[in-house]
Parts: C-alpha cells; structure tokens; sequence
C-alpha cells in the first residue's frame, strides 16, 4: 500500500506539489491523471527516492520513504516516464544488472528473466541490443525490468506515451495482468481513455493539488452521462445531461455542428478545474 | 552498507568491454603522437637525470593517463544521467551512496588501468624497458582512485554536461602539461615548484617515474596521494544526495 500525507515540493519560490494527501491499498490499480507540469512525475520520483521533497510525509507498504530509504525501495518497481535502459546493452544485461542492483542472487535471476521474457513476449528478443528495439518493445522491457525482483509495489509514469494506439493497448493488458498478479500500480497518465479503461480510482492532479479523488463511474457521473458538444461564437461548448434523449433532444435545436456522446474523465476534469487534461 | 556496488562496476564493465576496441584506439593515439613528437623527434639528444627522454616521457605518460581515464567516468556518468537518465535506476534501487560510488570509482580505476597497459606497450615497441614493480602500479593505482573519486563527486554536482567540459578544460588539461608528465618541475623557479607540488598529478609522476627508474619512491607521494584519494572518495559519497534535484 501506498500512504502519502501533505506532500509538498518546492522548486525555489515555484510549488510543484502542494499538500497532496492519498491511499493506495494493496492490490489496487490506481491512476493519477493531469495535464502536463500537473505535478504527476514529481509525486512519483518522490516516492521513489529520485527527488527529494519539500515537506510531508510518505509509507510504502508501511516504510517511511526518508526515514527507511532502503526498505521502502525495496517495495516497488518502476518505469520511468523516458526510456531509460542502456542502449549499448541487450535486454537480457539490462534485466540482469537491474536484478543485482536488488541484491538477486545470480540463480535466481537467470530463471526470473525467463519468466519475465515471456510474460512481455519478448523472448526471442533477449540478447539483442536495446537500440535495436522499437519503443514499444523498450517499454515492455522496461516493465520487465521493474517487475524483476517482484515487488509490491509498481509504479509507471506515462507508460505508454509516444506509443501508437494498438500497442498502447497491448501494454494495457500487461498492465491488467499485473495487477491481478496482485501487485498495487500506481499509474500516472495524461491519456483520459487509459485511467478509464485501467484504473479503479482516479485522482485528478492540478497545479500541484488533487482536486477529486473517486473511482471512473463516480467522477464522470458527477456531471451527468452524456454530453453534447456544439460549435457557437467561435468556440467550442459543451453541455451535460443525464440522458441520450434529454441530449439528442437538446441537439435538435442547433443548426451547426454538434457531436452527442458519452460523459468521460476529460469532462469531469473539464468541469471541475475549467481545463483539459490533454 | 556497500552491497549493490558489483552492480554499478558490472554494468561499466560490460559498456566498456562493448567499445573496447574503439577505446584501445582513442586511448593510443594522443600517447603516440606524444611519443613520435616529443620523445622519438624532439626528445632523441635530450637526456634527464641519466635517461632517454623517451624513457623520461613514458612514465608521465603513464601517470597522466591515470588522472585523464580515472576522471573520464565524469563523461560517462554524465551522460548516463543527463541523456540517457540510466542514474534514476541506481537512485531507485536499494543501494548506499557508498555502494555506488565504490562501483564507478572502480569502473574509473579499471578504465585508466587498461589506458595505462596501452602506454606501456607502447613504450615497449619504442624499444623502452622500464620497472613497472608494485611502487609503479601503487602510485598509479592511488592516482586513479583520487581523480575517479573527484571524477564521481564532480559528476553529481555539474547541471550540464557543458559545465563538465570546463572542468575538464581549466582543471585536467591543465594539470596534465604542468605536473611533471612532459618535464621535471625541477627545471621551473622555485614558486612555481611549490605550487605545482600542490597538484596530485605532480606526486603521482614523481612517484611513478622514480618506480619506473628503480628507485624507491618517497613515501610522502604515497601517503598524500592515500589521503587525498580518501577525502576525494568522502566528498564523492556526500555529493551523490545532492544529485537528487
């Protein structure tokens, strides 16, 4: 589980977080979702011990991440927001200089790696070289490589940014068989379809703050289920209603353009902080 | 308290193996343009303290390729962390400040140590016979650990690999030319002597030039060289949490 309370990080006289307070239990897929400089890699390269932070307090599964440093590393994966293997390395001596960073035994790496290798289908990649991978292989190895010395705990900052929509799906359902593995995730993302799809809770991160904190259904059902977006006075509108009837009915009164669909995460967002995610 | 260092030298290791021959070469080439110039052309007539030029010329050059290659891990960890970002892995996994400091530090060693196999033979095939006996590879041996340590806490300070170019152009070109690689200090008014005394490089020469003739080293090149191999290793260790923006 993960435990933050009044977590802040200032850059000079700039606050990149500003009191964030949340729970994770254990085996949850959690996502953090907010626009970009929202405060989202910040929140995640504190809990990992990458930056330092400001004031606050943090517990992974129990252990204070500055008090017991190393303990509380030892409880989590991660999967950086950029590419962060050795390109001059194959994919199976980035696996296994991760595997001894986290004190493994040698024998029990090797059959690890096997495993792993094939959970991301990426076997027959093992002894290539990392510049020779697409982005999508590279961050599948990169979950690989987070998940190797099975820890409680993943977290994965921007997993699938930069990646085209069919293999942003096939990390989604790594992802999914992650967490019923029982591993707790905590997942940011700018990709609204992503938190709905994976996540059972979302938070919405803004300008170093959450500003809701509940599950999908919760969040978007919050402004109604459907939505109308219309083109008036050169700008685009949107309205909310509870209905496709109530929707469509509303529609009909406009001659311009208009699109009738249903309420997602981007709206609710919308509604509650007057910008878009993305 | 250093458990996971193996790791950190494992990984250096394997790159370095991968751009082994590539290495071999760069490694050789200044150290034979020296050696053509200075040594087999302009140096041919010259004799100090009773020997060849060259024969003077190939333990500085030794020495020197002990303090370049040893701080040579700065560029490397550099770019590990400001391009490649590969240092957030060592920030994130459950290993010491120490650890990971011992780990480059003796990726450092291991790199001006093979640098320093190059230059001798070289030398060898300039026809120099030298004694490379255990005073030799000691006061190599500690030079690399001073300028791997500073390499290390240097690495953690800079902002951008811009400011590690400078260091190495107002602190190691520098020291390469003047502390005692292409000319005894001797020959230099004696201010100037005592300034350059001040620099590691100067000790590592003396030290590695009076093994390399046969003679016993002052045990002072050796102690200071020790302590400040030791401070450099301390700093290198307090400065690896500043890394943490």
């Amino acid at each position: 589980m993960i435990r933050i309370e009044n977590l802040q990080k200032n850059y000079g006289k700039v606050a990149a977080l500003r009191g964030i307070d949340l729970s994770v239990a254990g085996g949850e897929l959690f996502a953090y979702l907010g626009p970009n400089g929202a405060g989202k890699t910040t929140t995640i390269r504190i809990l990992t011990g990458v930056t330092r932070l400001s004031a606050g307090k943090a517990w992974l599964n129990h252990h204070d991440i500055e008090k017991e440093t190393l303990a509380a590393k030892r409880q989590y994966g991660l999967v950086p927001q950029h590419i962060n293997l050795d390109s001059e390395l194959t994919v199976y001596e980035n696996l296994h200089i991760h595997g001894r960073l986290h004190h493994m035994p040698r024998s029990v790496i090797a059959p690890r790696i096997d495993t792993l290798l094939g959970y991301i289908e990426l076997d027959p990649k093992r002894d290539t070289l990392i510049k020779k991978l697409s982005g999508g292989m590279k961050r599948r190895v990169m979950i690989a490589r987070a998940l190797l010395h099975a820890p409680g705990i993943l977290f994965l900052d921007e997993p699938t940014v930069g990646l085209d929509a069919t293999i942003r799906r096939r990390i989604w359902a790594l992802i999914k068989k992650i967490q019923q593995d029982g591993v707790t995730i905590f997942l940011t993302t700018h990709y609204i379809e992503e938190a709905e799809f994976l996540a059972q809770r979302v938070a919405f991160i803004d300008e170093g703050k959450i500003v809701a904190l509940d599950t999908p259904r919760n969040l978007m059902t919050g402004i109604g289920t459907w939505a109308m977006d219309h083109f008036e006075s050169d700008q685009m509108h949107t309205r909310y209603f509870s209905s496709q009837a109530e929707a469509r009915q509303y529609a009909a009164g406009h001659q311009n353009g208009f699109a009738v669909r249903r309420v997602n995460l981007e709206d609710a967002f919308l509604k509650m902080t007057g910008k878009k995610v993305q | 308290m250093m458990r996971g260092w193996t790791a950190v030298y494992y990984r250096e290791i394997l790159i370095l193996r991968r751009r082994l021959s590539r290495l071999v070469s760069a490694w050789s080439v200044s150290p034979l343009l020296y050696l053509i110039a200075f040594g087999y052309a302009m140096g041919r007539d010259i004799t100090i303290e009773g020997h060849s030029y060259i024969e003077f010329l190939i333990p500085g050059l030794a020495a020197m390729a002990s303090m370049t290659q040893a701080f040579a891990i700065s560029s490397e960890i550099n770019i590990a962390r400001f391009y490649w970002h590969i240092f957030e892995e060592f920030q994130a996994a459950p290993i010491s400040n120490a650890a990971y400091v011992l780990g480059e530090v003796l990726a450092g060693i291991t790199r001006a140590l093979l640098a320093g196999g190059v230059i001798l033979i070289l030398g060898a095939l300039f026809g120099v016979r030298l004694s490379y006996n255990g005073f030799f590879w000691l006061a190599y041996l500690l030079n690399s650990l001073v300028f791997a340590s500073l390499a290390v806490g240097l690495a953690m300070l800079v902002k951008s690999h811009a400011d590690q170019s400078l260091l190495n152009s107002f602190i190691i070109t520098p020291m390469a030319f003047l502390g005692g690689t292409f000319f005894p200090i001797e020959h230099l008014p004696g201010w100037a002597q005592k300034v350059l005394l001040l620099l590691p490089l100067t000790h590592a020469a003396k030290a590695v030039r009076a093994a390399a003739f046969g003679a016993v080293p002052q045990a002072s090149h050796f102690l200071l060289l020790g302590a400040l191999g030791g401070l450099a290793f301390g700093f290198a260790i307090l400065t690896v949490n500043r890394a943490r923006d």
